[in-house]
């Protein structure tokens, strides 16, 4: 386990989708690259990861690499421990972030920093990505943090 | 010549029934057991003999399939077989009306809506499980500690909070209705074990925003309602409640995985609930009593809003507990305690409660009610929310 993990060991591990839908987001942030789908026929950006494009029904998706930042669209901060891992730990917060660069499409993750401090919907962040090397397999989760 | 395709008027629910509401983990009985007593007590409350059911229509992967109770209830023949897609309680009118539905079409004559829980026998909601590795949607949110329902839909409901300005209160509100019907109801869990607003406010985060009481229950129990032909409840012992409109599904994208549905900060019902007043040929403003299911307030204040009652800059006068209250509030509310005070029977005991409105023995009973809404599982997809009448409204 990382030694500059957020979260206390023991949460579920991710692994990629057995079909393969979503490989290249998960072994993008191995690299430390935050990468979504991309139409290659219309254009239109994609996230959650499916085969097909929601606009024009394209089969023909690619995953270029987004620039890691956006704004704080919905915040929770968790109290209550729902897994063991979690007991004694707390509160930690959880942001949604949009990407308004790459079609708003929104993603998860921790707030780096105080979780005791308010958050501000609206709020620039920059990812921040935590490698679990010695994880089988290996994986790497994408937290957020405050920029000025 | 077209026919009307609706089911206003054409089938009734003509029995309700359920067992005793335990606390989590407590029942007695085994699961299946709870499902065979709800529906001979509904069998009963109808005057109905058992034999006569020849469908059964449940939601959220409910365990106990219509073949094995079919087979254990001896019945002559099984005509209907439904399963509601998706989980969490947004099936619960949608059970009801694809059960109807199949009346109306003569696929079956007298259909059952059951759910059973008896949970500690299988795994809970609220509680992780025990994997060690995920994928998916849950490789998008486990990882960082959003795991259950609380801390899913904690994130859409502190997007519409901010959006409308929408104070603590209002959550509140919704919770302590819930609270004082139970306090009259026999059959709720929560019944002697009144809250005050200031016991809400004391209580601890689960997960901002929301606290303790404004999260629901875990229970046992199991419920049951019978439905027939409009033509047939005429005959039966118990006032009919008709169904007037039944409704389901969600908007566009909903389902995006990740948290990416374009209409994120809604209980789910913005397309559904038109559908339902269009059917039913009622407004918001003819609608005497509302069951909404509760898993969390803040999915019961989204609700409301989607369901016109209030709109959301209105929020903060609306929700206060008194406009919720029977028999007087503006806008009963969850008159049997619902999932927070009554029973979680995974929504289920909300059906009931309208039945019981419209046949004036609810406990906390709405004068001259006639027309009554369920709504069904906020922030999932598919939710689903019906209207019920008596023969004066048909």
């Amino acid at each position: 386990m990382s030694a500059t993990a957020h979260l206390p060991p023991g949460l579920p591990r991710p692994v990629p989708e057995p079909d393969g839908l979503d490989v290249p987001y998960w072994e993008g942030t191995r690299r430390g690259e935050l990468h979504v789908q991309r139409c290659r026929a219309c254009r239109g950006w994609q996230w959650g990861p499916e085969w097909i494009c929601h606009r024009c029904l394209a089969f023909d998706l690619e995953w270029p690499a987004i620039e890691p930042r956006g704004r704080i669209y919905s915040w929770e901060r968790a109290w209550h421990p729902v897994h063991p891992a979690l007991r004694g730990h707390g509160p930690y917060v959880v942001v949604l972030v949009e990407l308004t660069h790459a079609g708003g499409v929104r993603m998860l993750g921790n707030l780096l920093g105080d979780p005791r401090h308010d958050v501000v919907i609206g709020a620039p962040v920059e990812a921040v990505f935590e490698p679990h090397d010695e994880a089988a397999p290996p994986f790497t989760l994408v937290h957020w943090r405050r920029t000025a | 010549m077209s026919v009307p395709r609706t089911i206003r008027g054409r089938v009734a629910v003509v029995g309700v029934g359920e067992t005793a509401y335990y606390r989590h983990g407590q029942a007695p009985e085994p699961e299946v057991k709870l499902a065979l007593q709800a529906i001979l007590a509904a069998c009963a409350d109808a005057g109905l003999d058992p034999r006569q059911i020849d469908g059964f229509a449940s939601y959220s992967n409910d365990r106990n399939d219509p073949s094995r109770l079919a087979a254990a209830l001896g019945l002559p023949e099984l005509r209907f077989s439904n399963m509601q897609w998706g989980g969490g309680g947004g099936g619960g009118s949608a059970a009801v009306g694809n059960a109807a539905a199949a009346i109306a079409a003569g696929y079956a004559d007298c259909v059952v809506v059951f759910r059973a829980l008896a949970q500690g026998q299988f795994q809970r909601f609220g509680a992780a499980s025990p994997a060690a590795t995920v994928s998916g949607e849950q490789a998008l949110t486990f990882p960082y500690g959003l795991i259950s329902p609380a801390q899913r839909f904690a994130m859409r409901v502190m997007r519409f909070l901010h959006d409308h300005g929408i104070e603590p209160e209002a959550q509140r509100a919704i919770a302590l209705a819930s609270y004082h019907h139970a306090q009259s109801n026999p059959r709720a869990v929560m019944r002697g074990r009144p809250l005050t607003p200031e016991a809400y406010d004391a209580a601890r985060w689960i997960v901002e925003p929301f606290r303790l009481f404004d999260c629901c229950l875990e229970n046992d129990g199991a419920a049951a309602l019978v439905l027939v032909s409009a033509e047939r409840a005429r005959d039966l012992r118990r006032r009919p409640a008709y169904l007037l409109g039944v409704a389901q599904g969600s908007e566009y994208r909903n389902g995006a995985r990740g948290h990416n549905a374009p209409t994120y900060a809604s209980a789910s019902f913005t397309t559904v609930a038109p559908h339902l007043y269009a059917m039913a040929g009622v407004g918001p403003k003819d609608v005497h009593v509302v069951q909404s299911y509760e898993n969390f307030t803040g999915g019961v204040l989204m609700s409301l809003v989607e369901h016109d009652f209030f709109a959301p800059e209105d929020a903060n006068e609306f929700l206060t507990l008194d406009n919720l209250i029977a028999p007087g509030g503006r806008l009963p509310l969850n008159t049997s305690g619902g999932n927070l005070a009554e029973c979680y029977m995974h929504g289920l005991e909300l059906q009931i409660e309208a039945v019981r409105q419209l046949r004036g023995e609810s406990t906390s009973q709405v004068p001259a009610a006639r027309v009554a809404m369920v709504i069904s599982g906020p922030m999932v997809t598919p939710v689903s929310s019906m209207l019920l009448g008596t023969k004066d409204v048909l």
